[in-house]
């Protein structure tokens, strides 16, 4: 876009993102309506609007009350609270400002960190009668968490202490103390009034002991700057652009740095140089492009890119890892399962992924480490990341979009947390594996069949014990290879250590799976019979394995067959409230879509089904039939 | 180097948001309505591709009634970007002869608005519709995300929307879901204005200020844009000089009595405009969350 051209009115502008945040009652629906009022970014058809709805919901008697400018949804009008961030826009002679307006109540960590990821800046409004609250130290961790670095403390409602200098500098000081410890380096404090506009545009007469900037001066002047744009290199590819044979470009948003045509380059993760030959644009071929441009690159060497890789300077490249210590935000109702497989999108890249337990949770009152095991809703901790492949990374510190991460459920495809790295495991970039002579290709030779795993799910009393023992005698009786998993002998060993939470399932599952995996590799056919509730539990233990080495059967039984069984007794417990998450009952029972074996319990004969599942191997290839 | 402009940045996000977007759908489509907001996307998509032409259609959901002046620009950016247009008018608005004057504005919209785009979307299978709709335009707006999911059956669930962290846009869907993206999202009315200005992009003349038959109906000024316009006893179109701040079905768009001719003339009446540019939709003006009920409903 040529910068060259006057606009009417209207000088170049840059850019500045800000995030407000404060409780319910400190004014700060009330200082954002009056910012956009100021600077006349409200029309006369929305104040008539205001006037009405403040006649008809107002909490101000006669006055505007600006919060109702801003909640949006019908719901929160209602409720009488907002419940998501809302952005806001308006400007001044130097300056466009977007403002991301996040609540203050419970749901305020997802809100806040949503909010504070694109903000350069936060305001942080406290009131002059009560300081310092424990509110306003846990908003300030999580601006200084996602790395905001520059807070505007406005003190406000000092009308209502007189306009007293001591309190305003009391509460400063305070502030001051308490942000150094958390890294925040630059607080600005101002004292103000925000429904009556003292400090908000101009200096106050009724301040006269303060010296600074008022709220819209310093907006308006604070620098703007990232640490990725003085940073190196990196552009994450989000398309290939090949419009015929002759061209192939790269696009994408340069995150880091600055490029220009001749800079030498390493391309992540392949590793592969090469030298930029052109900057592509629609405008036509610019010399130099910068942090925060979307362009089109094109290489002076053919090497084979693809979406999610990394365009990255030369002689400062990203690292490369699949595992990471990591700070997880939580933002599903449902709990982080350690174990348990999720997706991971960053960059432009998106991953298998799972996490370890945490190594500790953040208490953000008392910013106390707490251990737990698992991570619930606005929940931060910190823990380990296991990727399926690698990924190019800088930390994010150092750089917000090469090291930020959101994380996505695999069904129902929600963003239930967004993540932090903060650097790569040592053992995931050292780890080889060890060459071994002896392989699986030997031992399939010598055993004369080829190994898979036959994982038996349904309800507890749906057969799938008695199933898989049948199944394991024919086997056995073919000349196979077999072992046979169930709770018996794993329970009682291997996850000794586990209950029955959804947790400790996962986890169950996670270490059967590995298990299964190993003797798959020794060369024998792995029988398990447990009722593996979750479908993305069943997904991990696929993954393990090689693609055609993975039966699901689904041992079927409705509950009020499996109920009536109830060889063990157990359903009659859970339902005197003995047994606590118990499928079928209390915890759900995800059946498989689509299992390589079905097997309906109400129907044939036990023999029957082993028969069946038996074809089905010897159809597949992995035993031959008498 | 120059710091980037705020100009700048908005092009490059939204050039970031349209590959993205592109990138991860299987079938995308454009919703083009010839306003100046469409016209900004269709150049950004522009931009955002080239030298590779946008990889998807315009799609005009018709209603018959819009001004001919649009239906101009419309055939012409098509010919000129080489994108291949998709027109829809729901079969059932033209059965039945749906207009505002017999039928009323409500009823009008929902048939050739709402259902007509539910059913071009669900007739092409596009999983992904770019529209041009901005934050700063309406309250509940402002909470809406960059991409916005809908249910198979096309609704909105402002309660159960994703959340979106820095430049990390979620864009996975069950089959039969779609999304609705929205590159212009931090754009304000000015920044448009501004942007038309600074890349010459072509509009409908309509913006412009000009003499134009019009009539005064409950204190709104209307059109005359064809002969399809039933007078009432004692009206006869005047000639004004008006411009419209958004354009629209003609019977349902207010014009404003102005002078300004020129892009730099509109910015400039902008820079002291005392009202919304929604404040011409007829269809806005009943209770409160009237934009975000028709949302839910499935409008864009």
């Amino acid at each position: 876009m040529p910068a060259d051209r006057e606009l009417p009115g209207q000088h170049d502008k840059d850019l500045l993102r800000f995030i407000t945040c404060g409780s319910v009652d400190d004014g700060k629906s009330t200082l954002i309506g009056r910012l956009l009022h100021e600077s006349k970014a409200l029309f006369e058809d929305q104040l008539a609007a205001l006037e009405g709805d403040s006649r008809r919901f107002g909490t101000q008697g006669d006055s505007l009350d600006f919060a109702l400018l801003l909640d949006g949804l019908g719901a929160e009008r209602e409720q009488g609270i907002t419940i998501d961030v809302a952005y806001r826009f308006f400007a001044t002679e130097r300056r466009k400002f977007i403002v991301a307006d996040t609540p203050g109540h419970e749901q305020y960590t997802r809100n806040m960190v949503t909010g504070a990821s694109t903000a350069d800046l936060a305001v942080l409004l406290v009131d002059a009668r009560k300081g310092v609250l424990t509110q306003t130290r846990r908003h300030s961790y999580l601006v200084a968490l996602v790395g905001i670095r520059r807070v505007v403390l406005a003190v406000n409602k000092l009308d209502l202490v007189d306009w007293s200098r001591e309190a305003f500098e009391r509460i400063e000081a305070g502030y001051r103390a308490f942000a150094a410890r958390i890294g925040i380096d630059e607080v600005v404090a101002i004292p103000l009034s925000a429904l009556h506009g003292d400090n908000l545009k101009e200096a106050s007469a009724r301040t006269p002991w303060y010296r600074g900037p008022s709220l819209l001066q310093h907006l308006e002047t604070v620098p703007i700057d990232a640490a990725a744009d003085a940073g190196p290199l990196r552009m994450p590819v989000q398309w290939v652009n090949r419009p015929d044979l002759d061209f192939r470009g790269y696009s994408g948003r340069i995150v880091g740095g600055r490029v220009r045509p001749g800079d030498a380059v390493r391309v992540l993760p392949s590793g592969r140089p090469s030298t930029v030959a052109r900057i592509v644009t629609f405008d036509g071929d610019l010399d130099e492009a910068q942090a925060g441009q979307s362009v089109t690159l094109t290489l002076a060497d053919e090497i084979d890119i693809s979406r999610g890789d990394v365009v990255c300077a030369a002689d400062d490249p990203a690292g490369l890892a699949d595992q990471f210590e990591a700070t997880l935000v939580w933002m599903a109702d449902a709990p982080m399962l350690p174990g348990r497989p999720y997706l991971v999108k960053a960059g432009a890249t998106t991953l298998g992924a799972s996490f370890g337990q945490p190594k500790y949770v953040v208490d953000v009152n008392s910013l106390d480490h707490l251990a737990a095991k698992t991570l619930e809703l606005n929940g931060i901790g910190v823990c380990n990341l296991t990727l399926d492949r690698p990924l190019p990374f800088d930390p994010y510190e150092r750089n917000r979009d090469m090291g930020g991460f959101i994380v996505i459920d695999r069904y129902t495809n929600q963003t239930v947390g967004a993540g932090l790295l903060h650097f790569a495991l040592r053992r995931s970039q050292n780890i080889h594996w060890q060459a071994v002579e002896v392989d699986k290709q030997a031992r399939i030779r010598q055993n004369g069949h080829r190994p898979c795993v036959l994982w038996l799910t349904g309800l507890s009393g749906s057969g799938k014990s008695t199933l898989a023992n049948i199944v394991e005698r024919k086997l056995h009786a073919l000349g196979a290879r077999t072992y046979l998993l169930d709770g018996d002998n794993v329970r009682h060993g291997l996850s000794k250590d586990l209950g029955f939470t959804d947790a400790d399932r996962v986890e169950n599952i996670r270490r059967v799976g590995e298990v299964a995996r190993l003797m798959v590799d020794a060369g024998l056919i792995v029988i398990t019979a447990f009722i593996s509730p979750f479908r993305s539990e069943r997904a991990l233990a696929r993954s393990m394995v090689e693609r055609d080495e993975f039966f699901e059967v689904h041992v079927d039984a409705p509950l009020a067959i499996a109920e009536q069984r109830d060889p063990k007794g157990l359903y009659r417990k859970a339902r005197r409230g003995e047994l606590k998450n118990f499928t079928g009952i209390d915890s759900p029972y995800e059946a498989p879509d689509a299992p390589e074996v079905h097997v309906d319990t109400t129907r044939g004969t036990p023999e029957a089904a082993a028969d069946a599942i038996i074809a089905t191997l010897v159809a597949r290839g992995i035993v031959r039939a008498e | 180097m120059p710091a980037l402009s705020h100009l700048q940045r908005l092009e490059a996000e939204s050039i970031d948001i349209l590959r993205e977007a592109v990138a991860e759908s299987e079938r995308p489509v454009m919703l083009y309505s010839i306003g100046k907001d469409s016209s900004v996307m269709l150049h950004l998509a522009r931009k955002a591709f080239f030298p590779s032409r946008p990889p998807f259609p315009l799609l005009h959901v018709d209603t018959t009634w819009k001004f001919r002046a649009m239906y101009e620009l419309r055939d012409r950016m098509a010919r000129e970007s080489g994108l291949e247009l998709i027109v829809y008018r729901n079969p059932e608005a033209v059965r039945l002869g749906i207009n505002p004057f017999t039928h009323g504005s409500a009823l009008h919209t929902d048939l050739w608005k709402t259902q007509g785009l539910k059913q071009a979307l669900d007739r092409h299978g596009f999983d992904l519709a770019f529209g041009g709709a901005r934050r700063d335009e309406e309250k509940s707006r402002a909470k809406e995300r960059v991409f916005s999911f809908r249910s198979a059956q096309h609704q909105w669930d402002p309660k159960n929307q994703r959340p979106e962290l820095w430049r990390l846009y979620n864009a996975r869907k069950n089959k039969g879901e779609s999304i609705r993206v929205f590159p212009l999202s931090n754009w304000t009315e000015l920044d448009v204005w501004q942007y038309i200005l600074v890349e010459r992009i072509p509009i409908v003349p309509l913006y412009l200020a000009a003499e134009r038959p019009v009539v005064e109906r409950d204190g709104t000024l209307v059109m005359v844009d064809d002969d399809r316009f039933p007078l009432r006893e004692g009206e006869a179109p005047v000639m004004r000089r008006v411009r419209f701040r958004t354009l629209g079905c003609y019977p349902l768009t207010g014009a404003i009595e102005s002078d300004a001719d020129t892009l730099e003339a509109i910015i400039r009446e902008m820079l002291v405009a005392r009202t919304s540019e929604r404040q011409g939709r007829l269809i806005d003006q009943d209770a409160g969350a009237s934009m975000e009920k028709k949302k839910a409903e499935g409008y864009f």
